[in-house]
């Protein structure tokens, strides 16, 4: 079993002593993403309500949080770090590629009906 | 994991068969290609989910109105209890990389400590989400469905939500739930709302500071709040029942859709972690017993581990796109 972890996140910006001591540092991280989630969930801004790309500037925050924190869960938590590349592309690319292709296809079909109702072709609004 | 691993005889033969590309043995791989398959599957869920919601996207329910509750509390306080589980799920995913760790260095008791915290942690999730499910099918306020099955609020002139039970006038109605033992016994019926559509327009005529608020969004992203003519004549003319609570039929909170991704995705998710706590449970007796001692190898944890990791990565996700979105 490699013992060998890679001790050092932020591209080697922060280095841990221990695997221990970094598992605890990745906590910290993960709690603090989250509680900034939670107060601008709470709150909402006015000024983070403008919208950039489609959506709401706060939306995009949300969901670029919730994606560093998905990466440091499988990084960290899961050791991707430390696996060869060729698991890490396996994995990782597949599902990146698929669920974008997933993700944009169910979206753009579910604004086009927003689209037919709200354009009038279909009266449901009773 | 050199238990695990048969010796074929072509270890270093390239061509044989013995060549380990990914240095990682057969069982870790394929819980990694499990979890890849069931990410997928989740990503479908929430995909749909999106689906659903850019289709309804000017009446869609606002999360902050739903879920504001907290055990033992009374008062509105929007996110903060799904906050205090995800803390749980990541703090029990902290618990479990740790017994990782001290797998790796074959330390039996902190083992069995770690896994016995994750398992706690977990079971805390299963039951905040039970208690979660609990309040959502019970309800808040109340809600009048229209013949078209849109949702109709109640609001007071300060925007204050109103429950129906507290203007609804109550007659004395002759119609009684039918059971199977007060006639055709092959007929029966779901309970009945607590209030028909007259009371509650009745109580809404008798409240003259009381209006109807629609699920149709605002440009600013908030509830239409109807003006009391308009909101007497919507019940008198739309209204069709009185709806408390969700089910997979009907929603308090707006659109049906909501309620049932809301009961498919959490549920789904639940059910994982679920199994994942029973896995764990498995793996701890395993611990104790030392079967990974004699073994060698506390690969087994980080098998379990890596699914335990998921189940909160997933979480992650549903958190976003459930609560905060």
């Amino acid at each position: 079993m490699a013992h060998a972890h890679k001790l050092e996140i932020f591209r080697g910006l922060l280095k841990f002593k221990s695997n221990t001591q970094k598992i605890w540092g990745v906590l910290i991280l993960l709690s603090i993403i989250t509680a900034i989630e939670v107060v601008l969930g709470i709150y909402k801004p006015e000024a983070l309500e403008a919208k950039v790309i489609g959506m709401k500037l706060l939306n995009w925050i949300f969901i670029i949080l919730t994606i560093v924190k998905a990466y440091y869960i499988t990084w960290d938590f899961m050791h991707m770090r430390d696996e060869t590349k060729g698991l890490r592309r396996a994995v990782i690319w597949t599902g990146v590629f698929l669920i974008c292709y997933l993700i944009f296809i169910l979206l753009q079909e579910g604004g086009y009906i927003e689209g037919v109702y709200s354009s009038g072709f279909i009266k449901r609004d009773f | 994991m050199d238990t695990t691993v048969v010796n074929t005889g072509t270890e270093g033969k390239t061509w044989g068969g013995g060549n380990q590309p990914l240095k990682a043995s057969y069982g870790k791989m394929m819980m990694w290609f499990f979890i890849l398959s069931d990410a997928l599957t989740f990503s479908g869920f929430l995909a749909a989910y999106g689906f659903s919601r850019f289709k309804f996207i000017g009446s869609w329910p606002i999360a902050d109105e739903v879920f504001t509750h907290i055990p033992f509390f009374h008062g509105n306080y929007p996110m903060i209890y799904v906050a205090f589980m995800t803390f749980i799920l990541i703090m029990s995913s902290v618990t479990m990389v740790l017994a990782v760790d001290a797998g790796h260095h074959m330390k039996k008791a902190k083992v069995t400590i770690y896994m016995f915290l994750t398992i706690i942690g977990g079971l805390i999730f299963v039951g905040s989400q039970a208690w979660e499910w609990a309040t959502f099918i019970k309800g808040d306020y109340g809600a009048i469905q229209t013949n078209g099955g849109n949702i109709l609020q109640f609001v007071d002139t300060d925007g204050n939500r109103v429950a129906v039970r507290d203007i609804a006038i109550s007659e004395h109605g002759e119609r009684v739930q039918h059971e199977r033992k007060s006639g055709l016994w092959f007929v029966s019926e779901g309970t009945l709302p607590s209030y028909t559509i007259d009371e509650v327009y009745n109580g809404l005529e008798a409240n003259p500071n009381v209006l109807v608020r629609t699920q149709t969004l605002t440009e600013d992203g908030k509830k239409t709040v109807l003006s009391r003519e308009e909101s007497l004549k919507q019940i008198k003319e739309n209204g069709k029942l009185v709806v408390e609570g969700a089910n997979l039929h009907v929603n308090e909170y707006g659109s049906p859709l909501f309620a049932d991704f809301f009961f498919f995705i959490t549920g789904f998710h639940g059910f994982h972690v679920f199994s994942g706590v029973v896995i764990n449970i498995i793996i701890f007796f395993n611990v104790i017993l030392g079967t990974y001692e004699r073994r060698g190898s506390y690969e087994m944890v980080e098998k379990v581990g890596l699914y335990w990791h998921f189940v909160d990565l997933v979480w992650v996700f549903v958190f976003t796109f459930f609560y905060l979105v």
